[in-house]
């Protein structure tokens, strides 16, 4: 179900992992569906698209989905419900005649990021991708978390351009084999894919069946998955030749590729006992939460959480005045949780070891975390912790371990902040004192070589010396 | 609108640790049912008497920790700790006894460590062990199973009471009247006799596999812990490692020298092995926590079990083997630790 184009679109400027970008347009401009109205702007990021056509009113800080909740700049186009695109151009070329770093550069201004919830510009990540040597493009039609279903719909209704889109990616990264990843509890989506898959009979093209486990939607996850490869600690599936995408991503690359449609909508699950109707709805980016909700049937009266996101990692806001943004992929408006009771010491039952998708003993993290030792917690792999909070799901004694781990992160990545500090420091340090004495050693030089010159010329030099002075003198005088 | 802000996940907690000792409760109840039918009213007394001073250990230690008592009390683990040590004693124990045991363990073994989840030794054990050491004397008076054919003096209801309150019998009664070896002690004074496992085994009190009444408890005790295997409170891990551990060298003993060494069934059905698998070895708190660094704690048990039985001074070694592999847990814990994904064999990131 499509959302309409609704009164007003909060677009924030930073919507990717990355710099946020640079707003190019005015207050008061009107801006076109699809016009370019801010620009990467620094080594990493995405531009941003006018998701529907109307007045830029102001360029302000607006509540976001972000951790702590602050806001962040955003352009708020006020809508004429028009929605008149811009002008495209006559016919885009068949994407095999462009050459892949044309096609990349393409990518680039499509303003398009990863649509599982990483939000990496995906043109940087292809351009990353190049410099390796790929065997497989994984699609990941593995939904995120539980609850979402998103992937699922966009696969059933859109397989063709999912497809295409993988199509895309092979070409311009010269890959020769795809493994579309989809959940076997997915009937339809599957049917769809096999389906299309038919219709292009293109070999390279492979369907791959996966569990519905959570979190196996994670990108080294999926990548273990299907492979059986680890992909390295701090390191990232192309260095073991896997290229993961999201099917929203081939979908989105497909659009703007094929249709010179950038980024400017997604398909984004509403679900939970807070709204009237859950449902998966294709909203424009820059819709607030407010508008889609108000869409699906309004609030239902058990509507006290809004998460953006999934039960399990999404992020809990407290305004609906939130913007859907490129990485919205569910809503979830939920009742309070209940209260599991009071945190009590672990018992070390080692269940949080037993579902931790990276195999850490979050146990013993939590134990290096609660006495702050940097280097355990480094050899235990807190870094290599993905958040998916399954260890607080099943702990007995209810001890909020992801949180935790989030700031055991937070401060280690403090710790290495001060620790590159000093050493810059002390470089900058070291580098004045070994300044200074070479200033010093080469006037210690420069008088040695003046006093020999003065005795080697001898008396005669000296008196010279003097009359000069002597006239200087006067002649200041 | 506006909304309640919370840290993810939002999915409440599936699992409760007062919940789990619950269960471990409740799968001790058909064992405990057992107990009583054939060793008399006794356990319970003792069960009593434990519980009471298991709950004071823990309420005065909390006081003194400064600490809410009752959200001490509220997660279920003192009770378990008393059950376990209701388990380990005889049936006819006076009241002292069990309460030295039932504050040592509490008070020394687990509060002194930091209470619940920081004790590095089994309360029960530990206390179990201090009884043994303090009052060996009260160990020994195990009665007979009741069985029809058994020639013996029962006590009545209130006789045990008296014994339990008193320490002292009946005047129509005397300790050698009313007590009878158990088996793992005819086994061991049998062969210290000379005598042939084909003759021990012939005495009333053997039954089919371990002792008569005995290896009943056993099996019930092991439907309790079938039990919380299904409920995922366990892990098979412990269990299994106790059992190869103590089976496998049983075995090869038996075959070595059937003559002078009983089978594995009598070491498995014999004495507390059973308990041990199911209820002791797999307290989580005191026990190794990785799957492989389980399975090694779990054998090493078995195998300490075995040796003592074997070599070892007294009949049984479950008390000891634990409370010694409750010692090696932090190596083991250190030597198992899994394979984080993506890191390399040295356990570096690459």
């Amino acid at each position: 179900m499509d959302v309409p184009v609704p009164g007003q679109l909060v677009l924030p400027i930073g919507q990717h992992v990355g710099d946020p970008a640079q707003p190019i347009v005015g207050i008061g401009e009107y801006v076109l569906k699809g016009q370019l109205i801010a620009e990467v702007h620094g080594t990493l990021g995405a531009p941003v698209h006018a998701s529907s056509s109307g007045k830029v009113v102001s360029i302000e800080p607006w509540p976001v989905a972000r951790r702590f909740g602050e806001p962040a700049p955003c352009i708020v186009i006020e809508c004429d419900g028009k929605d008149r695109p811009v002008e495209l151009a006559e016919i885009a070329p068949a994407f095999d005649e462009l050459p892949p770093d044309v096609l990349l550069q393409k990518i680039l201004h499509g303003g398009i990021v990863g649509l599982g919830g990483a939000v990496f510009p995906t043109a940087q990540k292809l351009m990353q991708a190049t410099t390796c040597d790929l065997d497989y493009l994984l699609l990941n039609g593995v939904e995120c978390e539980p609850y979402i279903s998103c992937d699922d719909v966009l696969m059933r209704e859109r397989a063709a351009e999912v497809l295409g889109g993988a199509q895309i990616l092979m070409h311009a990264l010269s890959i020769d084999q795809c493994y579309i990843v989809v959940e076997s509890d997915k009937p339809e989506a599957l049917h769809r894919l096999a389906e299309v898959m038919a219709e292009l009979d293109d070999e390279r093209l492979v369907l791959k069946l996966v569990p519905t486990i959570y979190p196996s939607g994670g990108e080294d996850q999926l990548v273990q998955l299907v492979t059986n490869l680890e992909v390295p600690s701090a390191g990232l599936p192309t260095d073991i030749g896997c290229l993961v995408q999201n099917v929203g991503t081939a979908a989105a690359i497909y659009d703007w590729i094929h249709d010179q449609e950038p980024l400017i909508s997604r398909v984004t699950t509403i679900t939970g006992n807070g709204v009237a109707a859950p449902m998966n709805v294709r909203a424009r980016i820059g819709t607030t939460v407010a508008d889609v909700v108000n869409f699906v049937g309004g609030y239902t009266e058990h509507a006290s959480q809004l998460i953006m996101g999934g039960p399990m990692t999404g992020k809990s806001v407290n305004t609906d005045r939130v913007p859907l943004v490129k990485a919205t992929n569910c809503v979830l408006i939920m009742s309070e949780t209940p209260s599991p009771g009071p945190e009590i010491a672990c018992i070390r039952c080692g269940e949080c070891a037993a579902v931790c998708p990276v195999q850490l003993l979050p146990q013993q993290l939590f134990w290096y975390a609660c006495a702050d030792d940097e280097k355990s917690l480094r050899s235990y792999g807190l870094t290599d912790c993905i958040e998916c909070g399954c260890c607080d799901l099943v702990c007995p004694s209810h001890i909020p371990l992801t949180a935790d781990f989030r700031k055991a992160k937070g401060r280690i990545r403090e710790l290495a902040d001060e620790k590159a500090r000093a050493v810059r420091a002390r470089q900058r340090f070291e580098a004045r004192n070994e300044r200074l004495e070479r200033d010093k050693r080469q006037r210690e030089q420069e008088l040695a070589r003046q006093k020999k010159h003065a005795k080697a010329a001898g008396p005669a030099a000296i008196a010279e010396i003097l009359k000069r002075k002597q006239q200087q003198k006067e002649d200041e005088d | 609108m506006k909304f309640v802000r919370h840290e993810a996940p939002y999915v409440a907690p599936v699992a409760d640790v007062a919940s789990m000792m619950r269960q471990v409760l409740f799968a001790l109840v058909p064992a405990g049912l057992v107990h009583v039918w054939y060793f008399g009213p006794g356990f319970i007394f003792n069960l009593i008497v434990a519980s009471i001073f298991c709950i004071a250990g823990e309420v005065i230690m909390m006081r003194i920790r400064g600490r809410s008592p009752a959200k001490a009390l509220s997660d279920y683990s003192a009770l378990v700790t008393a059950a376990l040590l209701a388990f380990a004693l005889p049936s006819l124990t006076p009241w002292w006894v069990t309460a030295t045991g039932a504050l040592f363990g509490i008070v020394v073994a687990k509060h002194l460590y930091g209470g619940l989840g920081f004790n590095v030794f089994n309360p029960a054990m530990a206390g179990y062990v201090v009884i043994l050491v303090a009052f060996p004397m009260y160990l020994n008076v195990w009665v007979a199973p009741r069985m029809g054919d058994i020639d013996y003096q029962y006590l009545s209801f209130l006789q045990t009471l008296g014994y339990t309150l008193t320490g002292t019998l009946p005047d129509s009664a005397t300790i050698d009247a009313i007590s009878r070896a158990t088996p793992l002690d005819a086994m061991k004074s049998g062969l210290n006799n000379m005598r042939t496992i084909a003759e021990i085994r012939a005495l009333p009190l053997m039954g089919d596999f371990g002792g008569r009444g005995w290896e009943w408890i056993g099996n019930l005790t092991a439907v309790g812990g079938f039990w919380l295997l299904i409920r995922k409170i366990i892990r098979w891990h412990i269990p299994v490692g106790v059992g190869i551990g103590l089976l496998l060298p049983a075995t090869i003993m038996y075959l070595v020298g059937p003559d002078s060494n009983p089978g594995p069934t009598f070491h498995l059905f014999g004495g507390a092995t059973i308990l041990c698998a199911f209820f002791i070895a797999t307290d989580p708190v005191s026990a190794a926590t990785s799957p492989k660094g389980r399975l090694i704690y779990g054998i090493g048990i078995g195998i300490l079990i075995y040796a003592i039985r074997r070599w070892g001074a007294y009949a049984d070694g479950v008390a000891f083997a634990v409370l010694l592999m409750n010692m090696a847990v932090p190596a083991i814990d250190y030597l198992t630790r899994p394979h984080i994904v993506g890191h390399d064999e040295q356990g570096q990131q690459p």
